[in-house]
């Protein structure tokens, strides 16, 4: 940026009192410059061709059309996965919401007072939440072997390190006084956690867990394709068969299931905030 | 001084029969949930693979993690960077024009109804059946991934530019007017210093999910980085395996950091 700065002279101008102020050259050709170089980079690198899916799209549209209208009468078979892949939700958000709790607390500067803990639970935390929920299912079939067993767990991990990296950020906001009275008139530190912090941070680590449970809903619907259990496992089986109206038919089934989940989920959020 | 604080304490409401009942749904729900906990089938067999992932993770096979050829995790990290980029940007340019007409300010309620509608549609599709769609259109291959993640990010990236352009601040465009503004002054001086940084801004934060996504797009062998850890899960390789997890960790690590960097840069300077 200063070389950029060095080469393009700031422009000076000359204000009625006499002063002078220089305004830097504009940044736009620069940054317009790099994104033409990422633009072409990646469209070298990915094969990207308009031309093609100009010629091409209509595939696209064969197959989104033979969907319609959806086999109505598919959804005894749908329904049966479609409950599992939410009660595998529920189970990994619940537990993982759960267990995340200790591990904010433990990754909060401002409760534990240890900079060695803080960093190491940290790190565990973004590790876990780095690896992308469909690879820790993949790895998880391959330790639990397949079914929902694999997909609960990978659930899991994901609420465990979203809930726990939103609780602690949240956790060393909070308004200390209350706690900081209360250790001073002799209250261990649990105690004191739990009657000033804990209900500060409670309405945040529960709308958190929802929004997690929210997003699993949706997300659990893809980890059939693994082998990890839920709709996923018919809805790629169905794909695999071409018989597209049952595969429409699941995915009204899911788009129904997560509007209404969303509904009730951000009835409850709002509740809380 | 005691009775007084008893007293206030007293005052309390008692939340005793609330808890409990949240207490009781929340115990139905898990016990209904139990099924979820079906399939497992942990061997001695799991147990080693899962000890030879660590393993693997721990002593990975450096000729793939440093190797720059094809195969290499260097070009394979390049490759899902260029997806994520070029996803991002085909998804705003179809999101945009679509956020427009759906924005309460600017369409009747009727039209604001039916595009919610559909971008409400297009969310709930899961990317891996996208990708299995728009394989057909393009062969297998980083391309696929691209429309792929374009058709993803639509959802969030108009809900949010909706956000935005329902918050615009329509006194600038008013003054505007009363200075006697053409309708491209209007454009450029009051309507895009108003959405410029807060569409950046989001679309820098999609194509950090989108870099999420497109690690795991090679499972249907849309590109990517993905789809090379899948052979080498399946073939037992184990170090390359833990080659790939950490160029995965690494790169979904760094594209967070530098992306909140200059998420915070462009909203507040």
């Amino acid at each position: 940026m200063k070389l950029y700065d060095k080469l393009f002279d700031a422009e000076q101008f000359t204000l009625t009192n006499g002063k002078t102020v220089s305004q830097k050259f504009t940044r736009t050709p620069l940054i317009i410059l790099f994104l033409l170089i990422g633009i072409a980079v990646s469209v070298w690198v990915t094969g990207f061709s308009l031309t093609m899916l100009v010629t091409n799209i209509a595939g696209f549209w064969h197959i989104f059309g033979s969907m319609f209208p959806p086999k109505l009468s598919y959804f005894l078979q749908v329904w049966r996965p479609l409950l599992m892949t939410i009660q595998m939700s529920f189970f990994g958000s619940f537990f993982g919401s759960l267990l995340a709790l200790p591990f904010a607390v433990l990754a909060a500067s401002n409760i534990t007072n240890n900079r060695g803990i803080n960093l190491v639970v940290r790190f565990i935390l973004t590790v876990v939440r780095t690896i992308p929920t469909l690879v820790s299912a993949l790895i998880a079939t391959y330790i639990f072997g397949l079914g929902t067993f694999a997909g609960t767990v990978a659930i899991f991990l994901f609420s465990f390190s979203f809930v726990g990296k939103q609780l602690f950020e949240y956790i060393e906001t909070v308004d200390m006084g209350a706690y900081e009275a209360l250790t001073a008139t002799g209250a261990n530190a649990p105690r004191a956690f739990v009657t000033t912090v804990f209900p500060q941070i409670l309405p945040t680590y529960l709308s958190t867990a929802l929004f997690a449970f929210e997003g699993n809903v949706r997300y659990a619907a893809i980890l059939g394709y693994v082998g990890a259990g839920g709709i996923g496992m018919i809805l790629n089986e169905k794909i695999g068969w071409r018989e597209f109206q049952s595969v429409g038919m699941i995915l009204l089934s899911i788009f129904v299931a997560v509007v209404i989940i969303e509904t009730v989920s951000q009835q409850l959020r709002k509740h809380l905030s | 001084m005691n009775k007084k604080l008893e007293a206030v304490l007293s005052k309390e409401p008692s939340r005793r029969v609330q808890y409990s009942i949240t207490g009781a749904i929340l115990l139905i729900l898990l016990v209904a949930s139990s099924p979820a906990l079906g399939g497992a089938n942990m061997t001695s067999k799991g147990f080693e693979i899962g000890w030879n992932i660590l393993t693997g993770i721990f002593t990975p096979d450096t000729s793939l993690l440093f190797g720059l050829g094809d195969s290499g995790v260097a070009y394979l990290i390049l490759q899902t960077i260029a997806i994520a980029f070029l996803g991002t940007l085909v998804g705003a340019v179809i999101a945009v024009p679509l956020s427009f007409i759906s924005a309460t300010n600017i369409v009747p309620r009727p039209v604001v109804l039916v595009t919610r509608f559909i971008i409400m549609a297009i969310r709930t599709v899961p990317s891996l059946v996208y990708g299995l769609m728009f394989i057909r259109v393009t062969g297998p291959g980083p391309f696929a991934g691209v429309m792929t993640l374009a058709i993803v990010s639509i959802g969030m990236i108009s809900k949010l530019f909706i956000e935005t352009i329902e918050d615009l601040d329509t006194g600038i465009l008013e003054s505007l007017d009363a200075f006697g503004s053409t309708l491209f002054q209007k454009i450029r001086y009051g309507i895009l210093p108003q959405l410029g940084s807060d569409f950046i801004s989001i679309l820098v934060y999609r194509f950090d999910m989108n870099l999420r996504e497109a690690t795991i797009l090679g499972l249907v062998g849309a590109g990517g980085i993905g789809a090379p850890m899948i052979f080498a899960l399946s073939a037992y390789h184990w170090h390359q395996v833990g080659a790939i997890l950490i160029g995965l960790f690494l790169l979904v690590f760094i594209v967070e950091i530098l992306s909140d960097k200059l998420r915070q840069k462009i909203l507040h300077g």
